[in-house]
């Protein structure tokens, strides 16, 4: 078997569990792809000896009670604590931050035998929509047309390139606003955000804690159904983790979707959208249709507003959240002249470490929490969300069972290309994802079809909370549908 | 609702984020097309509307209230830039 970094986690689990290849074979072979593959940016922290040193573990405990993932090596997001492993959201504030504890999620993973490759570039404290706006520079997309290099999207934009390179089998990521679909969409690969609640935020470094969730990315949906299964589960460490059964999510993939109810919002088709991107869409639905579901047109009236209201929300919590990046407990701390006191320390400090879109939020953050902005713009936008939620539970109750909608608005572009000086350009990205978030919901972004200039487009499925079973099947069904099976070939 | 050069230094300051001044009407700027664009919500009708403080209706579990964990005074000094004794150490405060 050759080039086994290329494998699906299915293929290499059963490959695994037949005795057909080692954990240590599939590593070494994600370590050369690695190694070969800076150029990308994927891997900002790569952690080799603990890779090796795991595939032997799970290598001598094969067969009977080896866990779901024995021996699947993983790309891990950096926002994700890893005990002694340098964890730095892409921030320079975290400069030399090794957690003396292991988040939740990277627990259950290794608990079930995965293998970690190394740490995955993303945008700054997952704060954006191209992985730009982080400290060790852009991650690159693996896709190419031309001689410029292009986005993988963001913020998990590391774990899509790694995924989409074949750099690992499958990594994890963090959705606040379309931080999973939106860089899966852009790569071809496949991406779930679950429901609120359903994964343990514990030990991910938080960004805006009530629309946060980690997910899979991974090669297909099958793999996502199997890495969520393992990342999912109540925790009494996150308070808002639902102590809900986690079902066998891959047993639920029979590709059946006879008699499903299928909504088409019609708010999602935006004035001038994306003429490639507005055919994938229907043709998705014809797919879906062709299945045996049941198309409906919907509404979902405040669609408009839900990225003003994600960018009141989302800026309070983060700051919030990253108030505790103040020099004194962890991370950077300025060099202070003489006569500073503490106020100049926490100042400089949050300067220096703090990049400019991290910045610029914390401010706006600030803003409309203040004094006399609070009820005006951060206690509306909390309104708004309710309104937002509504929507989607009157559409639910009407018996849609899912949604289909496009994942972005554009396939993948240049780095470089969307201008810093006008913020809420890039934040459009995200206008097809953040609904979900506010409202809660998991969504899946499918690869679907490739644009006419040859980059992967891809199309969002949102489903019922805590459905996320329903959701991948339906999922399954389209991606069996599209037949996508594009790779970009290899130039770096 | 316009933000002018003072405004924005003082979301600075409150923030803790050291702008240099002549940052300021660059910033002040940025801030005008955030807000601009969030400005939108005003057309939303929420009249009666509760704001969401949940968005899954769940009630937060409670635990016996009991020490769970501690002793751990090296891993929670581990990461500081300035540990001595046993404390975080940070320029004087109090004069």
């Amino acid at each position: 078997m050759t080039e086994l970094n290329k494998l699906t986690i299915a293929a290499a689990r059963d490959a695994l569990r037949k005795g057909e290849v080692t954990s240590v074979e599939l590593t070494e072979a994600c370590l050369s792809a690695i190694d070969a593959a800076d150029a990308l940016n994927a891997y900002v922290h790569k952690t080799p000896e603990i890779a090796m040193e795991q595939a032997k573990a799970a290598d001598a405990r094969r067969g009977e009670g080896a866990g779901v993932l024995n021996g699947i090596p993983l790309g891990i997001k950096d926002l994700f604590c890893t005990k002694g492993v340098a964890s730095q959201a892409a921030s320079g504030i975290l400069e030399g931050f090794k957690p003396e504890y292991e988040s939740t999620v990277t627990s259950k993973l290794f608990e079930s035998g995965a293998v970690m490759l190394g740490k995955l570039n993303m945008d700054e404290f997952a704060m954006g929509s191209s992985n730009e706006s982080s400290v060790y520079g852009p991650a690159v997309n693996p896709w190419k047309i031309d001689d410029r290099n292009l986005t993988p999207g963001g913020s998990s934009g590391g774990s899509a390139a790694a995924v989409a390179a074949d750099l690992c089998l499958g990594a994890t990521g963090t959705d606040t606003g379309g931080s999973i679909r939106q860089p899966a969409a852009f790569t071809g690969t496949v991406g779930i955000k679950p429901t609120y609640g359903r994964v343990s935020r514990w030990g991910i470094i938080a960004y805006a804690s009530s629309l946060d969730q980690a997910g899979p990315m991974t090669k297909d949906v099958r793999d996502s159904a199997i890495m969520l299964g393992v990342m999912a589960g109540h925790d009494m460490k996150d308070s808002t983790s639902a102590d809900i059964a986690v079902p066998d999510f891959e047993a639920a993939l029979t590709g059946d979707i006879k008699g499903k109810t299928i909504g088409i919002p019609k708010e999602y088709r935006l004035e001038g959208l994306n003429d490639e991107i507005s055919r994938l869409w229907d043709q998705g639905a014809e797919m879906l249709r062709d299945a045996g579901a049941k198309v409906v047109d919907i509404s979902l009236p405040h669609t408009k507003y839900a990225l003003p209201a994600y960018y009141v929300i989302a800026p309070a919590e983060a700051s919030s959240n990253l108030a505790r990046y103040d020099g004194v407990r962890f991370g950077h701390r300025a060099k202070l002249g003489s006569g500073d006191g503490i106020t100049e320390m926490y100042e400089k400090t949050r300067a220096e470490g703090f990049g400019h879109e991290v910045q610029r939020r914390i401010m706006v953050g600030t803003y409309v929490l203040s004094a006399g902005f609070y009820d005006a713009y951060y206690n509306r936008a909390r309104k708004v969300r309710t309104l937002i939620k509504r929507d989607f539970e009157e559409a639910f109750a009407a018996g849609v069972d899912a949604i289909l909608a496009p994942a972005t608005p554009s396939p993948a572009f240049g780095i470089g290309e969307v201008s810093d000086a006008n913020p809420v350009e890039m934040y459009l990205n995200d206008v097809f994802t953040v609904t979900l978030n506010l409202a809660g919901l998991p969504g899946v972004a499918v690869p679907t079809g490739l644009a006419s200039n040859g980059l992967p487009l891809g199309l969002q499925l949102i489903g019922r909370p805590w459905e996320e079973a329903d959701l991948l099947n339906i999922a399954y069904s389209l991606e069996r549908s599209a037949g996508f099976v594009a790779k970009p070939s290899k130039w770096w | 609702m316009s933000i002018d050069t003072e405004t924005a230094r003082r979301v600075a300051k409150l923030a803790r984020i050291k702008v240099e001044e002549d940052a300021l009407p660059a910033l002040a700027q940025e801030f005008n097309a955030i807000l601009g664009f969030i400005e939108q919500l005003e057309e939303v009708n929420v009249d009666g509307i509760e704001p969401m403080t949940s968005v899954t209706p769940q009630r937060l579990k409670r635990r016996v209230d009991v020490v769970t964990d501690g002793d751990q005074q090296g891993a929670v000094l581990k990461n500081a830039p300035d540990a001595r004794e046993g404390f975080f150490a940070v320029p004087k405060v109090v004069e």
